[in-house]
């Protein structure tokens, strides 16, 4: 609770190491080690402009780390182009959903699963329709004509399609009605339950996150300030009078 | 409700008017000095101001007379048949996709016979004319038609399609389009002049070295998009015409190079000597037979072009290239090589542009750089675009209008008992081009055929069909 970097643990699946990340000349991350183990829930929580997403795109080396590493699954894949990333089986769902709008839901989901050639695609899109039933009765509807949860579940069904051992996660909440954001944090418990998932979830709702999560990570301006269980954070006065007092989502 | 709808009619007519009134205002401002008044040099080459008003009156005229038939009843009418759509139930509607697969198998069995088609009528209008049943008369007059529409717009159909794989699919803009189309008439003319290969050979041949230099051109702009994607590839298409124009022992620059072998029908050339098609078939001479040949070449070429691209959007590399369009971070992050996929449809678009260039040649006999200026991409990118990025059936329909608008200008010799005997239609073509590019933007934002068709379809029950779901409702 009380040390600020925690050190990476050997056998976490990923681990964030000292890494910096600059914007040009501005850096955005000032070296922030995190970790998540295999089975795990962790979460990131900040405020605004905290560098979350940062974090979350230089995992994918996008942009890439200009100091430390990351490591996952005991590879270095600080150097590694994104799509290489993305086929050791890390699928996120970034910021702002990113599905592709022209494309029908199907195709979406199909895209998805153009790591295994759609091997897996039949199997694969019944739990994903098991999980966001809503998705099946839009199939062929395009992907932009979906309303804001709906997006955000296609972006969450699209990762899945990738048969992925680490989900990163980057503001699902993100605009949603809070009914939604329930059933999504819902879904992404049950698959972390069921499948032993690796979820790695950056939130700015931080009450909802640290609920859902095992484990917590506080950025402030690119630092990683406080870490600790979930349960502890919730209780930690100074997490409370930041993000959670007065907004409890 | 009567009395409603006629004072309604009234206020329109009345508003129809007060528009009228003022586009002819502003029409009398924009063209005052333009059209208004002419500078002349008279004998002792002084300029002297021509008053035209007459002429003023008439651009006034038409602008005024325009505006009210717009307002007046184009505008309502589209209003009404709007409200008429709304309220018309959803099961009216007819199967769309049925009736567009119904056109265009008709469309395709139309392109098959159309050269039989042309020369039957032709043959008719004689027998009509002089009362002698001629068929060879009819062949004869075909040529026009097959070679200045049939293949004419069918070469301009398949450099379309062919862009459409960079532009429609992939969503990169491609101004220098014409480099690979000259890279692919360069190459059968060298090598057939230098190295006497048949077109046959030469034909797969040209596609891949346009191939080769798509990847040439693929390579620098991988990381730019938009604006600056399509500076650069402008700069390409011109460096490749320079390279032709000044790299003249090779190329003999401008003189451009003649005499280009013909292609030959499994080695039976189209020549009047005894060995050829026409002999051999115990036919007349002509040269109609080569070009309704080159129709059918064109026409297998282009539909070569649009079975491999509909394959293509039906597989993972196609489905990459669309997603590539919409979003290249997500791409990435999905796990797909965004380089490779850029090349392959640069290369997979360059390679149809090459086919249709070594078409080109063959068809000519004739290549020069001047056949590949810029004007050429802007046409077929034009063309891309005013059919609806992605669609067939819609780029094919653009590159007819287009293309075929301006061979019909040609033919419009009446207009100079109208306009004089030095007006030549064909000059008013890029003006006609602009002003239906306009109209169909207006009309048509995305294209004639703007819908992106699914690549897969589910035919499956569905709980809701999307036809009747609102967007936002979640």
């Amino acid at each position: 609770m009380s040390e600020t970097q925690t050190l990476p643990k050997t056998g976490a699946l990923l681990s964030v190491e000292n890494v910096e990340t600059y914007y040009g000349n501005i850096r955005a991350l000032s070296g922030v080690s995190v970790h998540a183990d295999a089975g795990e829930i962790v979460t990131l929580i900040g405020a605004n402009g905290a560098g979350k997403s940062t974090l979350m795109m230089t995992i994918f080396g996008m942009p890439r780390a200009r100091k430390g590493r990351v490591v996952f699954a005991g590879q270095d894949i600080t150097q590694l182009p994104t799509h290489e990333i993305a086929r050791l089986r890390i699928a996120q769902s970034p910021e702002g959903r990113r599905i592709f709008p022209r494309m029908t839901v199907q195709e979406n989901l199909q895209m998805g699963a153009s790591l295994d050639n759609l091997e897996f695609y039949d199997e694969d899109v019944r739990k994903v329709f098991d999980l966001f039933p809503r998705l099946k009765e839009r199939i062929n509807q395009r992907g932009g004509t979906l309303s804001g949860g709906e997006q955000q579940m296609l972006a969450i069904g699209r990762a899945l399609m990738a048969r992925p051992r680490l989900l990163l996660l980057d503001e699902p909440s993100l605009g949603l009605a809070p009914l939604i954001i329930k059933h999504i944090f819902e879904a992404i418990k049950e698959l972390n339950k069921s499948t032993g998932l690796t979820v790695f979830l950056v939130e700015q709702n931080a009450f909802g996150a640290l609920k859902l999560a095992d484990r917590g990570y506080v950025m402030v301006n690119g630092i990683v300030t406080m870490s600790g269980s979930s349960k502890d954070l919730l209780a930690n006065p100074e997490v409370r009078a930041a993000y959670l007092e007065g907004g409890r989502h | 409700m009567a009395d409603i709808q006629s004072s309604g009619q009234d206020s329109v007519y009345a508003k129809a008017a007060k528009e009228a009134v003022f586009a002819g205002i502003i029409a009398f401002g924009l063209f005052f000095l333009v059209v208004g008044f002419r500078t002349d040099q008279n004998i002792n080459n002084e300029l002297v101001l021509v008053q035209r008003w007459g002429l003023l009156a008439i651009f006034v005229a038409v602008a005024a007379i325009g505006r009210f038939i717009f307002a007046a009843f184009i505008t309502p009418s589209r209003e009404q048949a709007k409200l008429a759509k709304s309220k018309a139930p959803a099961a009216a509607k007819v199967d769309r996709r049925s009736l567009k697969a119904a056109v265009s198998r008709f469309g395709l069995a139309l392109l098959f016979i159309y050269p039989f088609v042309v020369i039957l009528i032709l043959a008719l209008i004689q027998f009509a004319v002089t009362g002698q049943w001629s068929f060879q008369s009819g062949v004869q007059g075909s040529l026009k038609y097959v070679d200045n529409f049939g293949i004419q717009i069918l070469i301009y159909v398949m450099l379309a399609w062919g862009l459409n794989i960079v532009v429609g699919l992939a969503g990169l803009l491609d101004l220098g389009y014409v480099a690979f189309y000259a890279v692919g008439a360069y190459s059968y003319a060298l090598l057939s002049a230098h190295f006497g290969l048949s077109f046959w050979l030469l034909l797969p041949m040209a596609g891949i070295f346009a191939a080769m230099w798509g990847i040439v051109l693929g390579f620098p702009v991988l990381r730019l998009r938009g604006d600056y994607l399509a500076i650069v590839t402008l700069a390409f298409g011109e460096i490749i015409r320079l390279v032709l124009i000044n790299w003249t022992v090779v190329t003999k620059g401008t003189f451009g190079i003649s005499g280009i072998a013909k292609a030959t029908l499994f080695g039976i050339p189209f020549t009047p000597g005894p060995t050829g098609f026409a002999a051999m078939f115990g036919l007349p001479n002509s040269g109609v037979y080569y070009k309704i040949f080159l129709y059918y070449l064109i026409l297998f070429l282009a539909l070569l072009t649009a079975w491999v691209t509909i394959r293509l959007r039906r597989m993972p590399i196609g489905r990459a290239w669309e997603a590539l369009r919409e979003d290249e971070i997500a791409c990435r992050s999905l796990g797909i090589n965004t380089t490779t996929t850029k090349l392959t449809a640069f290369a997979t678009g360059a390679m149809f542009g090459g086919f249709a260039g070594s078409f080109f040649a063959a068809r000519q006999g004739f290549v020069s750089p001047e056949s590949f200026v810029f004007l050429e991409s802007a046409i077929i990118l034009a063309i891309v675009v005013l059919g609806g990025m992605g669609s067939l059936i819609g780029i094919a329909i653009a590159a007819a209008v287009m293309i075929g608008g301006t061979e019909l200008l040609r033919e419009l010799e009446f207009l100079k008992l109208i306009f004089g005997n030095d007006f030549t239609p064909e000059l008013y073509r890029m003006l006609l081009f602009g002003l239906a590019m306009i109209v169909v933007m207006v009309w048509k934002p995305r294209g004639f055929v703007g819908n992106r068709e699914p690549s897969a379809f589910l035919h499956e029950r569905k709980m809701i069909s999307s036809e009747f779901t609102k967007e936002g409702h979640g």
